[in-house]
Formats: C-alpha cells, structure tokens, sequence
C-alpha cells in the first residue's frame, strides 16, 4: 500500500501521508505482537529464569563467590537433602498445621463477627472502633504480650496468626454485606422471605463472592504470621528453619525454605481457589488469576 | 376488583409524592399510569406492592386490605433484578419455593414456555440479553399466579423491537391467567397499544388527572386511526397536565408534539 497508488490522495498533505504509511509499518508488528501475546504466561518467566542462570554461570565461571548468595544448583541441593532425609516434611507439617488452626479461628470470628458489623447498625456502632483500633496495631506488636500472656508455645503462635487473619475476613465480610444489592433485597421482600430465608437465599450467595476473597486474603496473611511466629521461637517448623539457616550461616539453607514458604502458600491458595469455584460458578471472572 | 381509595404519600423529607389517588380497576383490566417525571408513578406502584406504607388511604384487592407485600400482588421493576447466583428456571421459580416439587417445577416450565426461553432454562441471568432478562423477571412475578400485577416502566431500558415484542410476551401471559394489570409507563404508545383504560397523572404533587379509555379488541391494530386517536388523546392530557402544573407560563402550539 502506498499512498502514490491511491489517485484521489493529495500526495503532498502530510497526515494522509502518515494515515497511509501506516499499515504497512503496522502490519509486521502487530504480527509479532499476536505471536508474543499467545503465551503471555511465559513472559513471566523470562526474568527470573534468566537471573537464575546468569547467577549460575556467574559462580560457575568464578567471576562470583556465591558464599552469601548460593547458585540455585545449590539450593536445590539443599531443598532436595532436606526433602529426602524427610526433614523438610516435618517442618512443613508443622508450619501449615499451626496456619490451619490460626486460619481456622481467625476465619471464623472474623466471618460472625463481620457478619453481625454488616448486619447490624448497633453492632457496628459499638464493636466497629474498638476493632478498628485493635486493627490499626501492627500484628507483630502483639507478640510479647501473648508470649507473656500464652507462653512460648504452640497457643501464642495460633493466637498470632489467627489474629492476622481475623481483620480482613471481617472487614471483608462486614464490606460485602453492607454492599448487598438492596434491589435483589426487595425482591426476597415482595415474595415475603421471613429473615431466616433471605438470609440464605438472598444475602449469603451474594456476598459469597467477596468472603472468598476475604478468606483468601486471610489465608495470605496467615502465612505472613507464621513466620513471625516462628522466629520468636519454635523448634521446628520452615520459619525455625529461616532462623537456624541464618544461625548456622547456611543461605542456601534459607532460601530452600522460603522457597517452601512460596510452594505452600500457593498450594493452599490453589485448593481454596478450586474448592470454591463451583459456589461461584455464575461469575463472569477469572477469579483464580485474581 | 383492585380498588385505591384517597391515597396520599408525603415522603419523610415532606415531599408531598401523591394525593389522593382513587382508582378502581376491574379484575382482568389493563390500566396504562403515564405522567411526566415526579408525578409519583413509582410512589404508587411501591404502594400498592406493599414495599412503602400509605401516609393515608387504602388499597384493597377483592376487599382484602394490602399493608405490605401481599400474595395477591406481583411486581416487575424497571430492572430485571433476577439473582446472579440462580439459573433462569430457579429466577423463575423463586417467590413459589413453598409449593409443592411437581407443581413448581410445571408453573415454572409453564411461564418459560410462554415467554419463549425453554432453551434457556439453565443459564445464567448474565447470559441473557436485556429483553430475555426482562421476561424471565416478568415470568417470575407471573408464576406465583397474583391477582394484580404491577409493572414499573419495565420496557423503558429496551430498544423499540425489543419492547414490541416483549408487549406481545406480556399479552400472552396476561391472556394465560387474566390478572389485573397495572402498567406504568412514560411511552404513550406503549399504554394505548396495552392498556383498557389510560390513567394521566399531574406532577407535584401526584394526582389523577384524567383517564382516558381506550376502546379497540386486542392484539391492537396501531395502523388504524383509533389507536392513533387515543394516542392524540393522552398526549393532549399529558400536555394540559404539565401546562397546569406550570401555571401556563410557556404555552406553545405544538407541545404534546414535543413532548413526546
């Protein structure tokens, strides 16, 4: 296509010009576009793998020492012999054993709790601010008091996390039903829902949504606790496993870990994903990439 | 016999949204409300449906007194509202859980039929276009079978082909069970190819102004010169009406013309 080619064109305006030019420059790239844009998901593999094996050779080739910053081959290592001897298992089963039970507690009062806020102006009048307080104190603050208060075992740990989780499963869940379409609510009214029935045919699918997320958020920040949880002490545990890394001055060691830390959260994350996407299947979302 | 007997609504905020209404519409009577904007349309029907308390006067269907929402009478919005979460038949079947399985299920495949969505029984509200959300959420007031069912501008959001034929689902269902009907709209085609009689409100505050009775057979001819006649004859009303409701300040020649 060129402009020369078209006779009613005006050869010499110069916007025709580049209206004309246009396609043929765009063509070419908006091939390549199509083709870069087939497999998205693997862009975002080109940074990290890249680093990984430009580390790799950087050690391998002695232009690094790699003491303080290991080659993944050696932390692969590490994540292997700690996998095989069966050592990585028990810490892992401690770590998520305490992030269930402090999830468990947390999700719960924060969901009866949220639930009441949303509910319920009083409750929200008189519980509201006091949580709201409590919520704006950093949750790592609280772990001298609850060793005091719980001592240094597993209590103090639980109550940590399930603290952590608690806040945005109540904000969320509190948010959601104070969102509830008050039009769909009108709707249970006409045909004489009693409170019970439109509590569960009207407001709890629709808040379903939001108190996955909100459960999903907590979960996160489960995660995020335990850690805390288990730096203040723990024999084991992937967080005790951090620590003795650092201890012993084995990076390698602690990258494994965190490592770990990353395969688990996201495998918990996956489970609740795929055990809650039938609720929502009605959904136009791609919740799961959320 | 649906009767509304010196109706008045004055909003907490004092505004003075209807007053005294009386209207009295037979069982199986179309009735067509139009007005301009803020003549208490919709304050009427909310009444009626029992979703907002009278400040005075009494609606009763068959004698019965409605003081909230009643089994009597059904509703359909200006939206479709039909729950995200439940597929098209379980919308439709959502105010008649209490009866019995089979019954349910044959009214609620009955209303689907009518409104022509058999093939879409099992999908999702979103999946649906307007007008198809529009007669699901009329089919599921249908379905509880109610003497008088209200309905709020429910086409006004539907392109004009849609609307035709959705005025040709609605007849259909209406013939089904013969309700009472009470349509509130701001199309006045929309009331004279519908409705028995046309109820012409004035605005502020909400009155009766004038009805006017459409008398053609049904399905309704919008070729013939009667329906253009009662057409003329309500945009005429409408136009006195908001020329009084403006103390004749800016009477033109032409108004019901530019009105609509």
């Amino acid at each position: 296509m060129d402009a020369s080619t078209l006779p009613s064109q005006p050869s010499t305006s110069l916007p025709t010009d580049a209206t004309n030019a246009a396609p043929s420059l765009t063509t070419p790239r908006s091939a390549v576009r199509a083709r870069r844009t087939a497999r998205p998901w693997l862009l975002g593999f080109v940074l990290p793998v890249g680093l990984a094996l430009g580390w790799e050779l950087a050690v391998r080739l002695g232009l690094a020492q790699g003491r303080l910053m290991p080659p993944p081959s050696k932390i692969l290592e590490a994540f292997w012999s700690l996998a095989r001897t069966g050592e990585l298992w028990v810490h892992v089963g401690a770590t998520l054993g305490r992030v269930l039970a402090g999830f468990a507690f947390g999700a719960l009062f924060g969901t009866l709790l949220g639930a009441f806020a949303g509910a319920s102006e009083r409750f929200r009048w008189i519980f509201d601010p006091t949580l709201q307080a409590l919520r704006a104190v950093p949750s790592i603050a609280w772990v001298p008091l609850f060793l005091l208060w719980f001592g240094i075992f597993e209590t103090s740990k639980i109550i940590l996390i399930a603290v952590g989780v608690f806040f945005p499963v109540y904000l969320g869940v509190a948010g959601a039903i104070a969102g509830i379409d008050r039009k769909l609510l009108e709707v249970g009214r006409v045909f004489r829902l009693s409170p019970f029935a439109t509590v569960r045919r009207v407001m709890l699918p629709a808040v379903l949504p939001e108190w996955i997320i909100a459960i999903r958020s907590g979960l996160g920040l489960g995660f995020m606790f335990v850690v805390a949880a288990e730096l203040m002490g723990a024999s084991e545990g992937l967080g005790y496993l951090l620590l003795d890394g650092q201890q012993m001055g084995r990076p390698d060691q602690i990258l494994a870990a965190i490592i770990a830390f990353a395969l688990l959260g996201k495998v918990c994350d996956g489970i609740v994903v795929a055990a809650t996407a039938p609720l929502t299947a009605w959904q136009d979302l791609r919740r799961g990439r959320l | 016999m649906f009767v509304v007997q010196g109706l008045s609504k004055t909003y907490a905020d004092g505004t003075h949204a209807l007053q005294s209404i009386n209207l009295a519409v037979e069982a199986g009577e179309i009735l067509a409300v139009v007005g301009g904007s803020g003549c208490g349309k919709t304050t009427l029907l909310r009444l009626v449906a029992g979703l907002d308390t009278a400040t005075s006067g009494a609606i009763t269907v068959d004698g019965e007194p409605i003081l909230g929402p009643h089994p009597a009478v059904g509703i359909a919005f200006q939206e479709p509202r039909l729950l995200p979460w439940l597929c098209v038949a379980d919308n439709v079947g959502f105010g008649v859980m209490d009866l019995p399985r089979g019954e349910r299920e044959a009214r609620v495949a009955e209303a689907i039929e009518r409104v022509g969505l058999a093939e879409h029984a099992q999908r999702w509200p979103r999946e649906l276009s307007g007008g198809q959300q529009q007669r699901v959420s009329i089919a599921r007031a249908l379905v509880a079978r109610p003497k008088v069912l209200l309905l709020d501008e429910p086409f006004s959001a539907l392109d004009a082909f849609t609307r035709a034929s959705l005025h040709e689902h609605l007849l259909t269902l209406w013939a089904a069970s013969r309700p009472t009907v009470v349509i509130v709209t701001h199309d006045v085609e929309e009331a004279v190819s519908l409705a028995d009689r046309v109820v012409v409100m004035r605005p502020r505050p909400g009155r009766v102004f004038e009805t006017i009775s459409v008398r053609a057979g049904r399905p309704r001819d919008k070729l013939a010169p009667g329906f253009d006649k009662a057409k003329r004859r309500v945009l005429n009303a409408l136009d006195r009406s908001l020329k009084t409701a403006e103390d004749h300040q800016t009477p033109s020649a032409g108004g019901a013309e530019l009105w609509w």
